[in-house]
């Protein structure tokens, strides 16, 4: 191209004449990710190790507890035809299996409820967008953790 | 005796006889354009070039820069791969332009250019790297010693304790990691996979004495553990660190260290 003079801005050949000028000058662009006072404080603990640890173990132990779980359930002894009252009632008739499904309540919505948290940690941008989504969250965990906890042990095969 | 020159002439357009191995090909560059001082859009402008495959993508920016557009803004210092000024999303994917060749990227389509996701654009391919090193900042990216005199002699290392770091040595800070990370993208607070690196040197250097400390602050909620081993750092490193591999190894000495 030739080198014909450009404008004294130096913006060069682009459609239209510049906005700006040396004494009109552009707004100054705020990196929306600079470190300023409003800049979250760094954290002393090990919550988010704790939290990384806990979902690796109660991972591990799911596997086996949801699957025997979904086997007993759905395919041994009749498969899901014979779950009714009866079936249930007779299962946490024995302490054996209401550990197993509280163990497996707790740890199914911990392990879930953590996951989401670092999901929304990870995709909501605005502060307030995330606090709200998170108190949705750890009401909805705590209020199905209480009353599975609740179900589990006032159980009564006798109700009418 | 003058004809053989005018049937030469009369075959513009064909490759010439003695030419015909003409090692030029057109190429287009669509380049990502941003001047906040004439819009606040960013635009796509595609440019046409002629250029040899066996050269890189810096060539074809120096080409439009110096012969068709002198406002194309992009930073390039040594041109070699050591300095790390030149990293860019090429073709989708972070590369240092100076060490990417045009033969190695399908020339036949249009080539992307575009500046580093994650970082403010300030013109055209020109990212505000100040987020990126203030966390490299916050790694202490320095050796820590606790004696206080100045030594008297080389530290001495054994063959074995230098290789223990090795890897992590290579890193020449052009942000091609940090800004393919997808935790970064989204939330800039998080440390990024080069920082993290950075660290990586020194907790796992024998001469160091303040690993702790550096392991401590990785400890915290924009640390080591929002990283989500999705591998793009270590695909997008122009150096071929193994960056979540030394991510993966800092948790791993965060967790055996204090159990």
């Amino acid at each position: 191209m030739s080198t014909t003079e450009t404008p004294a801005s130096g913006v060069g050949p682009v459609e239209g004449a510049p906005v700006y000028t040396v004494d009109n000058p552009a707004p100054l662009i705020e990196a929306p990710r600079k470190r300023t006072k409003k800049t979250p404080k760094s954290t002393r603990g090990n919550f988010e190790m704790a939290a990384w640890l806990f979902m690796r173990l109660s991972g591990i132990v799911l596997v086996v507890l949801v699957l025997g779980h979904l086997l007993i359930q759905l395919f041994l002894d009749g498969g899901v035809s014979k779950i009714g009252f009866a079936f249930v009632a007779g299962r946490w008739a024995s302490p054996f299996w209401q550990v197993w499904d509280l163990v497996m309540l707790w740890l199914a919505m911990l392990h879930g409820s953590n996951g989401l948290r670092t999901i929304i940690n990870d995709y909501a941008e605005r502060p307030a967008s995330r606090m709200w989504l998170k108190a949705l969250l750890y009401t909805a965990t705590v209020f199905t953790i209480l009353l599975g906890t609740l179900v589990i042990f006032t159980f009564d095969p006798n109700i009418r | 005796m003058a004809t053989p020159v005018l049937d030469k002439a009369d075959a513009a357009g064909q490759p010439e006889p003695g030419f015909a191995d003409s090692p030029y090909i057109t190429v287009t560059f669509r380049v990502r354009r941003f001047n906040p001082e004439v819009s606040a859009e960013a635009t796509w402008e595609d440019f046409q070039l002629e250029i040899d495959p066996k050269e890189r993508v810096l060539d074809g920016l120096h080409k439009i820069k110096w012969d068709l557009d002198g406002t194309l803004t992009f930073r390039r210092s040594c041109a070699h791969g050591i300095c790390g000024s030149d990293a860019m999303r090429i073709n989708g994917r972070n590369r240092l332009a100076c060490k990417t060749l045009i033969k190695d990227i399908n020339p036949e389509k249009p080539i992307t250019v575009e500046p580093i996701k994650g970082l403010t654009v300030l013109k055209d391919l020109v990212v505000d790297m100040e987020p990126f090193f203030q966390a490299y900042r916050d790694v202490m990216p320095f050796l820590v010693t606790k004696e206080t005199n100045e030594p008297t002699r080389e530290r001495l290392q054994s063959v074995e304790d230098r290789a223990r770091f090795d890897d992590t040595t290579k890193c020449i800070l052009c942000a091609a990691c940090t800004s393919s990370c997808p935790v970064f993208w989204n939330d800039g607070q998080y440390f990024g996979p080069a920082a993290i690196v950075n660290a990586h040197r020194f907790i796992f250097d024998s001469r160091d004495e303040a690993g702790e400390q550096r392991l401590e602050i990785l400890n915290d909620r924009d640390g080591v553990w929002r990283c989500r081993t999705t591998f793009n750092c270590t695909d997008a490193c122009p150096r071929g660190i193994e960056v979540t591999k030394a991510i993966q190894e800092v948790k791993r000495a965060l967790i055996t260290r204090r159990y």
